[in-house]
């Protein structure tokens, strides 16, 4: 089982990694939720992997459930919502205002206008 | 008053000006002035201590580990140059009141005087070293400010810059100078510091920490090669200049001099190096000032060549120098805040500061004249004004002096800088007020004599310089007070008396040697300037540009590379350099055994891998079809949830599968305006490399994550404490709720106030977006595809509807059971998002925006304030914020239930988690509104119970010409 859940994390990591160096945006935010979920899973994990033992205090029970990573993990994933959601709103503000979804942006900072003062 | 009051008043009073700007310009600069007064009043009462030869002294520890302790002391010195700041910084005040204009921001100008006055007053003060280099770096932080007071002029921001780079780097040095100084000693305090003048000296440790220390001081005090900033710190408005160059900031470094002076002084090393550079500056500055024809830039270098003087005297490590060095500074401070003060009435006036335009002012302005005569003589060294004095100290005490070559060179080098110092003083007053009565329309502005607000500040300080050279005796028992703490354990007080004649002593000879010197250069200025400016001379402004440009190409170099505005590449540098971090980690490191056992797997379990994998790579392969990409990457944010499940966090998977609905709906709306394909562009050979580099991480993260899932943590977890305490201190079997709303409060506080920010952030760029240039793009937007019809359906709009009671009691009740049983705040809060998310999209964004009784971000700051509010409640019983507590209650017919404060906290998270995805989804519902179809006006695009006879589906049609109305 551990095997099945490291290549999990192995193989989000390397399809989120993957999408996130593709060129346009849509495909970067997918991956980067695949990496968030990579992310998770590894954090949640790192508790150990205990089937059928949830930390609900239970009389008579004494084996539970790791119950740290779990509170961790959750706050996770609600705020990575709250990245995700930002991440398109970006993406959207771009598009919008460049008519392209690029995630490079190659002007030279060089020519920026706010060295210009430095110069004689 | 406590000497903790007297550095704080300027800092604390610092608010007020700014707070009261719109109190008016006489408000603002009155309180101001009255906080300093206080601070000085304040000083003035440790007077008689200081005067008994005590050393005033408080503090506590701050950070002890550190070595870092708030402790003060008053001595002589101190209270000498708390003096002088405060005092000048009275007059100053007085003066800036009247010298701004209308169109200066008085508050913001006060405020940053302020916050310079009290780093001064701290560094004075400080009994810690590295309390005073605190303060030091915060004189060079508000002196950058006040120096670039006049942001438009690009003078300011470039002398203000300039003035920051070398002081502040002055000032890093010298941190290390002086941590090397209290590990030497093995204390941080002055106090104890300065009686450790043998052990010091006698280490090896001591030439390094001199050196650093020198630079700091240096820097600060301008002193060759440090000189260049402070005439560029000219621009300055005169207030600023008069303050920072005559008592305040260029003196800290000398007053670091004198402090260390114990200590650091009487060594070869010391004596060389301070007294060559004090000579160097001295000649150097006064030469420039002679040649310079802006009435400020020859004051600026007059104060170069000053502070040599002083330094250089400093330098010589005897008393006597040190008795002619205070009383210098002393002097100095007089005449040349009066003469900046004067200089600038005469820009005020003139409308110039060219001397080389002025002239005859006498007859227009006999006040400024007297006044700038007056100060301008004594810096010149004519008798019976105080620069006479300690000039005439200095002659003597140089007189003797043998710093290298044959024995009369020193005096000769010294009689020279006195020579054109002399010379620019006569310069000054000759070339801006002597000369033939001119027309008053020969001048930029009509010239006449300011008012009284703007003359006598530096009429009381003139009215002192003939005070003190008239009767040097009033201040000959102050002096000697602030020298026996500038001596200490080093040396005795000299026994000699500041007299007006001493007779005819080799040091009237070389004053009048000066003076009369310095009248046949001013006869032979003309031909003398020519050559001058026929000199080719190095300009330390394009040298230091030079290697400040220098810098900024090597950052260039290395950062643009790296940091070209391409994401994909710092992605790559990224993931390249964490995995071959973590290759190198694996090849170099020692892998423990395994402690664990594998379990094994089922063919469920199996089966649900291969789905992941699948729906993962699947994703990967064909994402270029956008949304076949969202429902893969719902699939797999499905079998993540199932295997929270599966592995024992119900709470996860609750999570993880409301949240994920919110994402996918939330990647829909956008969706809506991007397109729906994304092209192939990248060449197959860089897909092999992303592949490749990809494959790497995903084979480092699956290497960690297996060696981790075969060990035990290397020491035991907290989890353990959690586990057992989650009822007992709890009140909750739910240990995961627990550890959220009670054990782990804080961090959940600062998570449901990061997701307000998050979602408020997304509010603000909706509306920047559609205020902006977009808002047309928008407007004028064609869908991509044809629109359906029937928008909303009649049958999802009855489904929702009837729905949403029991979603919200669904959500009710995951909230309540949240303590002991898989749920809370954080779930239902998504619960019942998804619940009303479902109304707007059945019915539409204006049928459901009108039933809206609360705004969301009302919703979410009422959550956080609950929240905080229930952390607050704790404080009342005299617990720490966040204490939760709880009780059982028994209400008939109910059971015995449980009430416990983590639930109103929890219901704090739930109200912040609501409003936030709410007011995340309905802004980009805003952006959809706004861009291509009206909202229908009713819930239903095809209703059988309304009986009208216009085609609905008419109302979607329209296209985007059609004008859409905003509150449909």
């Amino acid at each position: 089982m551990e095997v099945l859940v490291a290549s999990a994390v192995g193989i989000l990591t390397s399809a989120g990694f993957y999408l996130v160096l593709r060129l346009r945006t849509f495909p970067v935010i997918l991956g980067m939720s695949l990496l968030t979920y990579a992310v998770n899973v590894f954090l949640f994990a790192s508790g150990q992997l205990t089937v059928g033992s949830a930390p609900i205090l239970r009389d008579g029970v004494a084996a539970y459930a790791d119950p740290l990573p779990q509170a961790l993990v959750l706050t996770a994933i609600v705020i990575s919502f709250g990245m995700t959601a930002v991440v398109v709103m970006i993406a959207l503000g771009s598009y919008l205002g460049a008519d392209d979804d690029f995630v490079d942006d190659l002007a030279n900072p060089a020519d920026a206008p706010s060295d210009a003062e430095e110069r004689p | 008053m406590s000497l903790f009051l007297i550095v704080a008043l300027p800092f604390l009073g610092a608010l007020l000006p700014g707070l009261m700007n719109s109190a008016g310009r006489q408000a603002v600069g009155g309180v101001t002035f009255m906080v300093t007064l206080t601070a000085f009043v304040g000083l003035l009462t440790n007077l008689p201590a200081v005067l008994a030869g005590e050393v005033v002294q408080t503090g506590f520890n701050w950070i002890p580990a550190l070595g870092l302790n708030v402790t003060l002391m008053l001595d002589g010195l101190g209270f000498f140059f708390a003096t002088l700041i405060l005092g000048i910084g009275l007059l100053i005040i007085a003066y800036g009141r009247f010298y701004l204009s209308r169109d200066d921001n008085m508050g913001e100008f006060f405020t940053y005087l302020l916050l310079f006055q009290g780093a001064m007053v701290g560094i004075v003060l400080s009994d810690n070293i590295l309390l005073l280099l605190i303060f030091w770096e915060l004189t060079s932080l508000s002196s950058f400010l006040l120096i670039g007071y006049w942001k438009h002029l690009e003078a300011g921001r470039q002398g203000a810059r300039m003035a920051l780079a070398v002081t502040g780097m002055g000032g890093l040095v010298m941190i290390a100078g002086m941590l090397i100084l209290g590990n030497i000693v093995g204390s941080y305090d002055l106090s104890v510091i300065l009686q450790e003048r043998e052990a010091i000296q006698a280490d090896p440790m001591y030439l390094p920490a001199l050196f650093l220390i020198l630079i700091g001081a240096f820097t600060k005090s301008a002193q060759f090669p440090f000189h260049f900033w402070l005439p560029h710190a000219m621009a300055a408005p005169t207030p600023v200049s008069a303050y920072l160059h005559s008592a305040t900031m260029v003196k800290a470094g000398i007053f670091l001099l004198a402090r260390t002076w114990p200590v650091l002084s009487g060594t070869p090393e010391w004596f060389y190096i301070v007294t060559t550079a004090g000579l160097v500056t001295m000649i150097l500055g006064a030469v420039i000032a002679l040649f310079k024809h802006d009435l400020k830039a020859l004051l600026a270098f007059s104060t170069v060549s000053h502070l040599g003087l002083i330094t250089m005297l400093l330098g010589t490590g005897t008393a006597f120098g040190a008795f002619a060095a205070v009383f210098h500074i002393l002097n100095h401070a007089t005449f040349k805040a009066a003469l900046f003060m004067s200089a600038g009435i005469i820009d005020h006036e003139t409308g110039t500061r060219d001397i080389r335009i002025l002239g005859g002012l006498r007859h227009l302005m006999p006040i400024t004249f007297v006044i700038a005569t007056l100060a301008a003589l004594s810096m010149a060294g004519i008798p019976l004004l105080n620069g006479f004095l300690s000039k005439e100290m200095m002659l003597e005490e140089m007189g003797h002096t043998a710093l290298f070559g044959p024995d009369w060179l020193v005096p000769v080098l010294v009689t020279v800088g006195s020579l054109f110092s002399a010379a620019y003083c006569f310069r000054l007053i000759a070339h801006t007020f002597l000369g033939g009565k001119r027309d008053p329309e020969s001048y930029p502005a009509q010239p006449h004599d300011p008012g009284a607000g703007l003359w006598l500040p530096p009429a009381i300080l003139v009215v002192l310089v003939v005070l003190i050279g008239v009767a040097p005796f009033l201040v000959e028992d102050f002096v000697k007070l602030v020298t026996a703490s500038v001596l200490g354990i080093a040396a005795e007080v000299p026994d000699a008396h500041i007299k007006i004649w001493h007779g005819l002593v080799p040091a009237l000879y070389m004053s009048i040697i000066a003076v009369v010197g310095g009248l046949i250069l001013l006869a032979l200025f003309r031909p003398l300037s020519r050559a001058w400016e026929a000199t080719p001379r190095p300009e330390a402004k394009t040298i230091f540009d030079g290697i400040i440009a220098a810098f900024v190409a090597l950052s260039r170099g290395l950062i643009h590379p790296l940091h070209n505005g391409a994401f994909t590449r710092y992605a790559m540098i990224f993931g390249v350099a964490v995995t071959a971090a973590g290759y190198h980690a694996w090849t170099t490191g020692v892998l423990g055994d395994a402690t664990r056992t594998v379990q094994p797997a089922g063919w469920v379990e199996i089966a649900g891998w291969l789905m992941l994998v699948i729906a993962a790579v699947g994703l990967a392969s064909m994402h270029h079809n956008r949304l076949l990409a969202l429902i893969l990457i719902g699939i797999v944010g499905l079998i993540v949830s199932i295997g929270f499940v599966f592995f024992s966090a119900p709470d996860l998977a609750m999570t993880q599968i409301t949240v994920e609905v919110v994402t996918i709906i939330l990647m829909l709306l956008a969706l809506n305006f991007l397109p729906n394909h994304t092209p192939l562009e990248t060449s197959f050979l860089r897909r092999v490399r992303d592949v490749t580099v990809a494959g790497a991480a995903g084979l480092a993260a699956m290497a960690l994550s297996y060696h981790y899932l075969l060990r035990d943590a290397v020491t035991t977890p907290i989890s353990e404490f959690h586990l057992a305490n989650s009822y007992k201190g709890g009140g909750g079997t739910n240990v995961v709720n627990v550890i959220l709303v009670d054990f782990r409060g804080f961090d959940t506080f600062g998570e449901i106030i990061v997701l307000g920010i998050a979602a408020l952030l997304i509010f603000a760029l909706t509306e920047a977006l559609l205020n902006g240039p977009v808002r047309a793009r928008l407007l004028n937007r064609v869908p991509d595809k044809p629109l359906s019809g029937t928008q909303h359906p009649m049958m999802m709009v009855v489904l929702t509807r009837v729905i949403f009671p029991v979603v919200l009691l669904v959500g009710f009740y995951i909230f309540l059971r949240g303590h002991n049983e898989p749920g809370g705040g954080f779930i239902a809060g998504l619960i019942v998002s998804i619940g009303v998310v479902m109304q707007y999209m059945a019915s539409g964004f204006g049928w459901a925006e009108d039933r809206v009784r609360f705004p969301y971000h009302g919703v979410i700051g009422a959550g956080v304030l609950v929240a905080g509010l229930t952390g607050i409640g704790a404080w009342f019983v005299g617990k720490p914020f966040l204490t939760s507590d709880f009780t059982y209650v028994r209400i008939p017919p109910f059971d015995k239930f449980e009430l416990a404060t983590a639930a109103l906290f929890d219901l704090g998270v739930f109200l912040a988690v609501l409003g936030a995805v709410m007011l995340s989804l309905e802004s980009f519902s805003r952006l959809a509104r706004r861009a291509h179809v009206k909202d229908s006006e009713n819930p239903m695009d095809i209703d059988p119970s309304r009986t009208s006879n216009q085609n609905p589906a008419e109302v979607d049609i329209k296209g985007p010409d059609t004008p859409v109305g905003e509150g449909a």
